[in-house]
């Protein structure tokens, strides 16, 4: 079976309070020069049959319209090989 | 006879039986409502009660809104029928595009419980027409994602429109943007907000006021002029 | 590895078993062999193990706890006693309550959310298995020192796991408590409790009975959670050079919980089981052995049918996997379709997977094999017994040599001044606001009273207007120096707090967290806080109902101050006749009732202004107790006081101080002739209260103090907007409440 990944990630300009405080901890753990971390969602979806440019654009649909909210989030959709 | 409000009932909703009851206190009959049943059985408007449908996992209220029940309340609602979306409803609402912008994780990341005070910007709505404009009243706040956020353009239209319809007031409890605690459509009958009505409409329970009884009596009184 | 089959046993008696690995003792294992006459299967080995756990057996505690029933008071309220899921008590009008408190405490410390989310998750399916519906929760917390950095790991932790799980169950939080000491650093205690309400004809019990009834497992698939968590991880003390023995930690799903809670009561309500049990530690095996061996056949389960998350897992793993949010019921043949409908409904997996059987065996197989062929008493029940050696610690008389009284006092109204913003800000009496406000406590609708109010109290009949409170109280401090009077105080002051909010207090559950029972000093303490419990819940009259001991609370050699944490119910037949603690009314009397003497040992003024624990604790008072809280629900019904706080740890000084900023106005204290302000403020002498009382109900309640011959005397008044203790210091409520707000945000935020 093949794999797609839909990662979805707030839009640049959506504030992520998440992001933000993990990189506050990362001096504090020793981690430095860690400018910005932002946070997201990935989704491992397993594909029955050929992964082919339908099978895509059903995906895209899936993501735009349940996946990810687009109000707040950018999504991208790739096969994983 | 009297009003018929519906209360939807989404796996993982927690505020159904608390919004019947509000319901109860304004004088209307509460009808209970399934995620699953497409059938609104009759009722002249639906409250979507808080919880955490689903359990949030997607987003919040993301999965609700793909339930049967919702389909045929987007139609109702695009067709004029009141809808009140408090908390988790509120997120659904969003998530349906029945109400612009979208909510995001507390910028405290902490789930928050309080007595909020708020003031009522917009009382023309259906769900608002108890209070006069300008009004602050102190309901009960308790969500986790409950910052609202919406893109500048967005939220200059609700301005402009006056679809603003409560900002907290005393400290913004989330990092809302503009404060906003609750919308409304240009319609009027369909009205989002976060904190809890139905938590504050029995003056022994709770924060021990009845400031959230509003919103159940002015949908009881258009219903009863309509 | 070929399946290790109960025939395959008959024919290996000499086969290597890992019963040490498993945490069993020789002679243990030996009487397991006895018991079959033949070796265990491996199946069978893990069933024992996991069961003779200390956790699942009480082996240590038994003996003790044995007193609970023997000298359990008369009380006609109690429907259900100790042994069963949790206790039933019958409040009026036809409703019955059951309530509970547990810890999760080792399972909080090692993974502070996913412990603490699932602490709550597991006292409210044994609520749920009772027949009642969850209506609150509270949680009873210890921690390390507030400013050690290991607690800014776990008090967040645990608090958004109590927060995210709690409040996804749509259940309020209505208290508990949070307490901080060095003694609980490594060893936080994370004990939560819930209270349930049912109409008396809803009781269920975990029994199975019936030959040919079905057993219906429901509920989240099963995985490897926790696999063994029950008998190592509750049972062996932490030590750091075998991190191997930690197993994997339990994940909680509260939006799988809430589901079986929705669907479970439905399923009750339409009459559907015959016998009910939850799965927690120990899972399966725990579930069907005590089904089994509380009911009046055997049971024949057909392990393979159970749905898992991970099919890797062995039957072994399977009978000791500890995944959350799984039920097990006893259901008649002709029941189960509907049963299944039910579960179909809200989105909850059900399985078949065996059934009573007319023999006296709890046989399970694995493909058509058998794995397991046990008396199920054996393994529930019958498990071992420990008297285990006690002794009087050869520290205790030091310590208590090491008189409180002898501490340096303030000097002059300054000091005093002083030392009262510093109690107020101390980790222990500072406001828990920051904690509190992320747990919903306004869900349902029926909160009448909430933390920080003295108990908690919700409204469980919204036509009569009846009511149900719980309040849990502990101090290790007291138990340290006394475990006997210890306990007693615990129960005194959880005892109070429910008379405090009008309630009449009617049964007790108890969560007790010791040390190792290896320690005969540990032993002793646990022998005498037992002892002196079950002596005040008799002279009480308030039975204990059920409860759950927790040991081996300690880090090396060194132990947790012994902490048994009391919980009382009570029932208050009005809730519109409720006390709360807030000073609202400007002109209202305060009255002091009962007696002040100097008693600062364990106190919170040695503890902040001394970092001082020695002498011995409050004098334990019993009649005098019951008499004040006569007079605090007599008061309450008949609207003669309109706020009430107990008086405990922080002494007047403290209470004064909460209940003027809970109710927003000052009060004007006046020093009693003859009585040392000091002691007055700071003294934590236990039966006492402070009491708003209207200018209009004065004669009435005085004269009725004085007919019942409980002290009470007039302290001040309620007014303005400091706390002005005359001829000593005045403070403004505005610094009183940055003293006492401002502390936990910032050790903790």
């Amino acid at each position: 079976m093949a794999r797609v990944v839909v990662d979805v990630m707030l839009k640049p300009e959506i504030l992520d309070p998440q992001g933000q405080a993990v990189q506050r901890a990362l001096p504090r753990l020793g981690f430095e020069g860690i400018a910005d971390v932002r946070q997201g969602k990935r989704f491992e979806l397993e594909v029955e049959g050929p992964v082919d440019d339908a099978a895509l654009a059903r995906i895209h649909e899936m993501a735009e319209t349940f996946l990810a909210n687009t109000v707040i989030e950018d999504f991208t959709v790739r096969v994983d090989s | 006879m009297t009003s018929r409000i519906g209360v939807i009932t989404f796996p993982g909703t927690l505020d159904d039986r608390d919004t019947q009851r509000a319901v109860r206190v304004a004088g209307a009959e509460a009808v209970p409502l399934w995620h699953r049943d497409k059938d609104l059985k009759q009722v002249d408007a639906v409250v979507l009660p808080g919880g955490f449908s689903y359990g949030d996992y997607l987003r919040a209220g993301a999965i609700s809104r793909f339930s049967p029940v919702m389909e045929t309340v987007i139609e109702q609602a695009k067709a004029g029928m009141p809808v009140l979306g408090i908390c988790n409803g509120f997120q659904v609402l969003t998530e349906t595009h029945l109400l612009p912008g979208a909510m995001l994780r507390n910028n405290h990341l902490h789930f928050i419980c309080r007595d909020q005070k708020l003031r009522v910007e917009n009382a023309e709505t259906s769900w608002t027409s108890d209070y006069t404009s300008g009004q602050e009243i102190s309901i009960p706040l308790k969500n986790i994602d409950g910052r609202y956020v919406a893109d500048a353009r967005t939220l200059d239209m609700l301005e402009a429109e006056g679809r603003v319809a409560f900002r907290y007031l005393d400290g913004n409890p989330n990092g809302s943007l503009r404060d906003i605690a609750g919308i409304t459509n240009e319609a009027g009958n369909v009205v989002g907000l976060m904190p809890h009505p139905e938590h504050a409409v029995e003056p022994l329970i709770g924060t021990g006021r009845t400031d959230g009884l509003g919103f159940f009596t002015s949908i009881l009184k258009k219903l009863v002029n309509v | 590895m070929t399946l290790d089959t109960v025939k395959h046993a008959a024919e290996t008696p000499d086969t290597d078993q890992p019963w040490a690995e498993l945490g069993l003792k020789q002679d243990e294992y030996q009487r397991i062999r006895e018991i079959l006459g033949r070796r265990p299967t491996g199946a069978e080995l893990a069933m024992y193990s996991v069961m003779w756990s200390e956790h699942c057996s009480y082996k240590s505690s038994k003996v003790h706890l044995k007193q609970f029933g023997e000298k359990a008071p008369e009380n006609d309220a109690l429907l259900v006693g100790i042994g069963e899921n949790a206790g039933v008590v019958d409040v009026g009008q036809g409703y019955a309550v059951t309530f509970k408190v547990e810890s999760h405490n080792h399972p909080s410390y090692i993974e502070p959310y996913q412990g603490a989310a699932t602490g709550v998750g597991g006292i409210v399916r044994d609520i749920l298995a009772m027949g009642a519906r969850p209506v609150a929760v509270v949680d009873p917390l210890r921690f390390g020192a507030a400013d050690h950095p290991d607690t800014k790991r776990v008090l967040p932790g645990v608090v958004a796991g109590i927060g995210g799980y709690g409040n996804c169950l749509g259940l309020p939080n209505i208290g508990g408590e949070v307490v901080f000491d060095p003694c609980y650093q490594g060893n936080p205690l994370v004990n939560a409790g819930c209270i349930g309400v049912m109409k008396h004809e809803d009781i269920h019990l975990a029994k199975a009975s019936g030959a040919g009834n079905k057993v219906i497992l429901y509920g989240a698939r099963t995985g490897g959670d926790g696999i063994g968590g029950v008998s190592v991880l509750a049972s062996e003390t932490f030590d750091d050079t075998k991190p191997a023995k930690r197993p994997a930690v339990q994940v909680g799903d509260p939006f799988q919980e809430k589901l079986l809670i929705e669907c479970t009561l439905e399923i009750f309500k339409a009459d559907l089981v015959d016998g009910i049990q939850d799965l927690g530690g120990a899972g399966l095996s725990c579930a069907t052995s005590e089904l089994a061996s509380a009911g009046s056949g055997g049971m024949r389960v057909e392990l393979d049918t159970v749905p898992l998350r991970d099919s890797s897992l062995s039957p072994e793993e399977i009978l000791m996997s500890e995944s959350q949010e799984r039920m097990c019921a006893i259901v008649e043949p002709g029941k189960v379709d509907r049963f299944l409908e039910i579960c179909e409904k809200w989105d909850v997996i059900a399985t078949v997977i065996g059934e009573v059987t007319e023999g006296s065996q709890l046989e399970i197989f694995w493909h058509g094999e058998q794995i397991v062929d046990v008396p199920p008493r054996t393994v529930a029940h019958e498990g071992p017994v420990y008297q285990r050696p006690y002794a009087r610690p050869d520290w205790q008389d030091a310590l208590q040599a090491d008189d409180a009284a002898k501490l340096a006092r303030p000097a002059n109204a300054e000091e005093l001044r002083a030392q009262v913003l510093k109690l107020v800000a101390s980790p222990n009496q500072a406001s828990k606001a920051w904690i509190t406000d992320q747990y919903d406590r306004f869900v349902q609708g029926n909160t009448v009273l909430a933390m920080p109010e003295d108990s908690g109290m919700v409204r469980i009949d919204e036509d009569t207007n009846l009511g149900v409170a719980l309040a849990t109280d502990g101090n290790g401090r007291y138990a340290k120096l006394d475990p006997y009077a210890g306990a007693q105080l615990a129960l005194a002051e959880a005892y109070r707090n429910v008379a405090a909010s009008g309630a009449k207090p009617l049964a007790v559950s108890d969560c007790l967290n010791f040390g190792s029972p290896e320690d005969p000093a540990v032993m002793w303490q646990f022998a005498e806080a037992t002892r002196g419990l079950a002596d005040a819940c008799q002279t009480l009259g308030t039975p204990v109902t059920g409860g759950n001991v927790s040991l081996y609370n300690q880090t090396g050699e060194v132990a947790i101050h012994p902490t048994p944490v009391v919980a009382v119910l009570g029932v208050i037949d009005d809730v519109n006749r409720r006390t709360p603690i807030g000073f609202a009314e400007e002109g209202q009397l305060l009255y002091l009732l009962g007696d002040t003497r100097e008693e600062l040992g364990g106190s919170a003024w040695s503890q902040v202004v001394h970092e001082h624990l020695g002498g011995l604790p409050p004098r334990v008072d019993l009649e005098r107790e019951r008499l004040l809280a006569e007079v605090l629900i007599s008061a309450s019904r008949d609207g003669m006081i309109d706020a009430a706080h107990d008086l405990s740890d922080g002494g007047l000084i403290q209470a004064l101080v909460e209940s003027c900023l809970r109710g927003g106005k000052g009060a004007r204290v006046v020093v009693p002739d003859g009585q040392d302000p000091f002691v007055l403020l700071f003294s934590e002498s236990a039966g006492r209260a402070v009491v708003a009382v209207p200018r209009s109900e004065e004669l009435r309640f005085t004269d009725m103090c004085g007919a019942r011959g409980l002290p009470a005397t007039r302290i001040g008044v309620v007014d303005g907007a400091e706390i002005d203790v005359q001829g000593q210091f005045s403070i403004p409520l505005g610094e009183l409440k940055e003293a006492h707000e401002a502390t936990i945000p910032g050790l903790i935020a």
